[in-house]
């Protein structure tokens, strides 16, 4: 656990970037710090690993006080991720990832045997392990950047806007294999970001910053969105906020109806002769491509996207075979909410993310 | 021209080893100073600038003056090849101060920045990371360095050390073109070799410099 005891920092000149900040990040966990720029996010970041001193307060790791460690030692005990990677260029991808443990004085034969398994564990190919960091994508060069951080086995992570620099299709894949692999490895994470659906998708706690370096609210995602705390937190998850925290909410109890009522209907559902969806038909014989399909562990969000953008109506759901075996009308979806509301303590759980 | 190269063959042959000796050693010396000099100079910033201006003052004085001022400070004899490989020393450490200062700020970055959060210390960071990054700069400057010493050595002949610049006074004394033609020709090819020999080093120094160009 990492906590921070009313943490400030003032620059000289008089700007102060963190505001007394007091707050826990928990052990094996994910904690966003979120907020505008100027907020102090980052800045509080690198204080963890003292690449930034406090001007006052303290700052712990498992009840120790970071200021009392060797710093250069400390921060082995941390990995680093940044928005560009930060890769040396006159290293290989293998060295560039066996940084941390050379440091440590574990031998080159070892490290780099180390790196090369690690190259799979981050998606990339094991031949990658001689290039050179100018001859991978930006993307890559991203996984590269967090094989590098986890080299070490850190028990904490530190990660500055990591996936901010590459493109909406690349980002989504690494922070869907971020959460993968964060589900085997159950690091302590500390991640700064400034896009409030990524610090959803991702935090297991959110902390959302205001400019002055103030704690505007702290807590796990479903909470932000349902109960912000004022109105900058509100105006800052957004005004689709509604929409966003059927995020949380699993679609395996809603009411499905058979397939057979699409299959019938108007537009009608075509299956394949497996049973899989095709698409929609409608009078003619043009089948409109359908936009996907759900699984009971998908979440509300999903399924209500995909009710309301397919042409009957009807989100599809299937097996684990790809087989249609339901459909959720959007009135279910509607209706569903309804009850959950008046429900004194609706069963949330989490959707599988 | 070949007749009177034969002929001559041992004279210019030593004319040669000396010039190569008394360029390529104060690129050596020149370089070994300017390393830390130039690191001094980034690593307090309030240095750089006088470090930078004396270097530009120093690279100015002419080079005959200072072959013939310095027996006088040094002590030594007026026609110590010495003179000449501390004047080209001071030139070269001159002009190569400020071009290490240049590529260690040029290389501050992420790099550097995730180097430093990584845990490197700072020693080790500068040898590690920050100047194996400044190679190629460095070395575009020690081409240079290495090329203008060449062709300053010849001046020194006029102060009786001059390496293959002695082929120059010669052919001026005799009024005999061959030996100057000879002495350019030497001093040319050797030049290329000399830069060719340091890309060469480069390349294989720094293969993903190549990449980045890209």
């Amino acid at each position: 656990m990492i906590t921070f005891d009313e943490v400030t920092k003032a620059f000289p000149g008089g700007t102060v970037a963190v505001d007394n900040l007091s707050l826990e990040l928990p052990t094996g966990q994910i904690t966003v710090f979120v907020g505008p720029s100027g907020c102090g996010k980052t800045t509080s970041l690198r204080m963890i690993n003292r690449t930034i001193e406090p001007t006052s307060g303290r700052i712990l790791l498992d009840g120790e006080d970071i200021a009392k460690q060797d710093a250069a030692l400390l921060r082995r005990k941390m990995g680093y991720v940044i928005q560009h990677a930060g890769l040396f260029p006159h290293r290989t991808v293998a060295d560039n990832i066996a940084t941390v443990p050379l440091l440590n004085g574990v031998n080159k034969k070892q490290a780099r045997e180390r790196a090369t398994e690690l190259l799979t564990r981050v998606g990339l190919d094991e031949s990658m392990a001689g290039r050179y960091p100018a001859q991978l994508s930006g993307g890559q060069q991203q996984r590269v950047g967090v094989a590098r951080a986890l080299a070490a086995d850190p028990p904490v992570m530190l990660m500055d806007e990591p996936f901010s620099a590459v493109d909406p299709i690349v980002r989504d894949g690494l922070q869907k294999e971020f959460l993968r692999l964060q589900a085997e490895l159950g690091k302590t994470i500390a991640f700064v970001t400034h896009d409030i659906d990524e610090a959803i998708k991702l935090g297991d706690i959110v902390a959302i910053f205001r400019v002055g370096g103030r704690l505007a609210q702290i807590g796990p995602p479903e909470e932000l969105l349902e109960d912000p705390a004022d109105e900058f937190v509100a105006d800052f998850v957004g005004r689709d906020r509604g929409f966003r925290g059927l995020s949380f909410l699993t679609a395996d109890d809603v009411d499905v109806q058979p397939v057979s009522v699409a299959v019938d209907g108007d537009p009608r559902l075509v299956l394949d002769g497996d049973g899989r969806p095709r698409g929609w038909a409608d009078g003619s014989d043009r089948v409109r491509p359908i936009a996907g399909t759900f699984t009971p562990s998908d979440s509300l969000r999903l399924v209500t996207d995909l009710a309301i953008s397919s042409p009957a109506g009807l989100a599809v759901r299937v097996d684990d075979h790809g087989v249609a075996d339901g459909v959720v009308a959007h009135e279910a979806v509607a209706r569903h909410l309804t009850s959950l509301r008046r429900a004194d303590e609706p069963a949330r759980t989490r959707a599988g993310r | 021209m070949i007749e009177y190269a034969v002929q001559n063959r041992s004279t210019i042959l030593e004319a040669l080893v000396q010039h190569i000796w008394l360029s390529l050693l104060p690129v050596v010396f020149g370089a070994v100073l300017a390393l830390p000099i130039g690191y001094l100079a980034v690593r307090y910033r309030w240095l750089y600038q006088p470090v930078v201006n004396t270097g530009g003052v120093l690279y100015s004085i002419p080079s005959l003056a200072l072959f013939v001022v310095l027996p006088a400070i040094l002590g030594t004899g007026v026609l110590s090849p010495l003179n000449v490989v501390v004047a080209l020393t001071i030139y070269t450490m001159a002009l190569l101060t400020r071009t290490v200062a240049d590529a260690l700020t040029s290389v501050q970055g992420e790099a550097t920045r995730a180097a430093y959060a990584l845990g490197y210390r700072p020693l080790r960071q500068l040898v590690g990371v920050e100047l194996p990054m400044a190679l190629p700069v460095m070395l575009a400057g020690l081409r240079v360095a290495t090329v203008a010493n060449i062709s300053l050595v010849s001046v020194g002949a006029l102060v009786g050390v001059g390496g293959l610049g002695a082929l120059f006074t010669r052919g001026l004394q005799l009024d005999f073109i061959e030996p100057i033609l000879i002495g350019i020709i030497l001093s040319v090819l050797l030049a290329a070799v000399c830069d060719l020999g340091i890309v060469l080093v480069q390349r294989w120094l720094t293969p993903w410099a190549r990449l980045e160009a890209r």
